[in-house]
């Protein structure tokens, strides 16, 4: 009675199928990431080298290396997370913990969605029309974060909203019933078990905002400046775009000086993750439940 | 441990007849749904009260407008009128926050926050002083310490004291949010099924912990296990839908009910 019979066999064969499909689809996923970060060694690192990253480009951009496009996007990432951590993390606190479930509410959320899906270059033409032109703040690092900003906000704000929401509801209890309020009950007991999560999700968006380059093209970014900027007032160079420019604009260009500048661009991108990563871990740790 | 049926005579009588919680036509509504319907209550200072009936008869509900915990639903009405200690808790004038503080309250699953035992013990004093003086360490300690012996836990988690709370046993922890309300001073604490998560030895260690505490809280205690509030508490309250059928001493509730359903709850017919 118990003997395999031809329906277990076939019910066999179809699992096997499906696994060995689903294992294919993960390396099809894989291979992209393998290939491009090969190439990139393989092409670009011999043009790594410390003179490369710390000093200017020269001869019309064809030599020397990448250090006002490095600085351009520290300085654009930055200003970009002071702008858009405040006012995200503020939003989901007020839709996470103060907002009650009706139809504004339902409203904003579906906006925020919205917001995540209007492609780059929409971003960097509203960009162009208000920070540049409305506010008259010129094409400057301040409408180019500015235009960043608004571009990574629905981000921030989605994954921030999840890690409060992380939080057991339980503990939220536990405090209103001990006569905390609202504020308190966020900064003694929301705040701390959250902000891992939170983290998480801001430097990921660090990495997604220094590799955008359709929004600070009409707002901040130079096709070449030999010096660097001063104030969020100044323009700047930036990776991205100088990749661009480098790839496609500039003639004789020897081969490995793209490829580097990639290299380095996916290399800060990679040790910000590492070191989000890093930081999570050790929050994680220190978490009591 | 006394046991509760002998010990509830004298005590009943030492506390006088005054009230800790007393509510005139209560009324609440969930949304559409009423879920207490003209609920009259006297709760005396100072003794242990039950509060029995089949799920869904408005226990907890009762329980949980006592320290106006509902209201966070947001789509929660009430109408009628609930004293603690001779003051409308509703009262336009009164502060939540103060409500809770002298209104504590135990839920059925231990929920200690996810902070070190002695934050814990601390959290609610920290709450309420913020921004005023601060208490030095040693005073601290000495709160911590009073509390946790309140609640029969010094002994086995005095050197934990900087663990987080969330570590240790359901009993203790269920035993530490009893204790987290005690630094506040509470005159009244609601207990909604405090064991109902706990084994059979938690369960009458917490029970025997709440004895113990008996006489300086006035407690007050919703149960589904009808012997834990035959053999735990002084008197007894029965709802069934909203309403009040019977309340009065608990061993004549049990022995000698004057209500046909309640009979015929605590014979186990329904519920």
């Amino acid at each position: 009675m118990f003997e395999t019979t031809a329906l277990n066999r076939r019910n066999e064969r179809v699992q096997h199928a499906f696994r060995l499909l689903f294992g294919l689809m993960t390396v099809v996923l894989i291979v992209p990431v393998v290939l491009i970060l090969g190439v990139l060694i393989w092409k670009g690192g011999p043009a790594l080298s410390i003179d490369f990253l710390f000093t200017d480009p020269r001869n019309g951009m064809t030599e020397g290396g990448i250090l006002p496009a490095l600085i351009g996007t520290v300085w654009l990432v930055t200003v970009a997370l002071l702008a858009s951590v405040p006012v995200g993390v503020a939003a989901a606190l007020y839709l996470s913990e103060y907002a009650s479930d009706n139809w504004l509410t339902r409203i904003i959320n579906l906006a925020i969605i919205n917001l995540a899906g209007v492609p780059s270059i929409v971003h960097a033409l509203f960009g162009l029309g208000a920070f540049v032109l409305f506010f008259g703040f010129g094409t400057s690092i301040l409408s180019a974060s500015l235009t960043l900003a608004v571009m990574t906000l629905p981000v921030v704000i989605v994954s921030t909203r999840e890690s409060l929401q992380a939080v057991p509801l339980a503990f939220r209890e536990a405090c209103w019933n001990m006569g905390a309020t609202r504020w308190q009950t966020i900064r003694r007991v929301v705040l701390p078990n959250s902000v891992s999560g939170i983290l998480t999700g801001v430097i990921l968006e660090v990495s997604r905002t220094a590799g955008e380059t359709a929004p600070i093209m009409f707002t901040g970014a130079a096709f070449f400046l030999p010096f660097l900027p001063q104030s969020v007032f100044d323009q700047t160079m930036a990776m991205s775009l100088h990749l661009f420019v480098v790839s496609t604009q500039v003639p004789d260009v020897p081969e490995h000086l793209p490829y580097g500048v990639a290299l380095t661009l996916i290399g800060m991108v990679l040790v910000m993750n590492a070191a989000s990563i890093a930081f999570r871990t050790y929050l994680r740790q220190r978490r009591k439940w | 441990m006394d046991s509760p049926a002998q010990a509830a005579q004298p005590s009943a009588a030492a506390s006088g007849s005054k009230l800790a919680i007393r509510t005139q036509a209560l009324n609440l509504w969930y949304d559409t749904f009423q879920a207490l319907f003209d609920v009259d209550l006297d709760v005396k200072q100072g003794i242990i009260t039950s509060l029995i009936g089949p799920s869904g008869c408005g226990k907890s509900t009762f329980l949980r407008s006592v320290n106006r915990i509902n209201e966070r639903l947001g789509y929660v009405r009430t109408t009628g009128r609930v004293d603690v200690l001779g003051h409308d808790i509703y009262a336009p004038s009164v502060e939540l926050v103060q409500v809770r503080k002298h209104v504590g309250m135990v839920f059925q699953r231990p929920n200690p926050l996810p902070l070190s035992v002695r934050e814990n013990i601390l959290f609610g004093l920290r709450v309420h002083a913020d921004g005023e003086q601060r208490l030095d360490r040693e005073r601290q300690g000495q709160i911590v310490q009073e509390a946790l012996e309140q609640v029969l836990l010094w002994d086995t988690v005095k050197d934990q004291l900087g663990e987080p709370a969330l570590r240790l046993s359901l009993e203790q922890q269920q035993k530490l949010c009893i204790a987290r309300l005690l630094p506040l001073k509470p005159s009244v604490l609601l207990m909604d099924e405090p064991c109902s998560a706990l084994d059979p030895q938690a369960t009458s260690a917490v029970e025997e912990l709440i004895w113990e505490l008996r006489g300086r809280y006035t407690i007050l205690i919703v149960t589904h296990n009808m012997a834990q509030a035959r053999r735990a508490s002084d008197e007894c309250i029965f709802m069934l839908m909203g309403k009040v059928i019977e309340h009065g001493a608990t061993d004549e509730v049990f022995v000698t009910p004057e209500q046909q359903e309640t009979a015929n709850y605590i014979e186990g017919r329904y519920g």
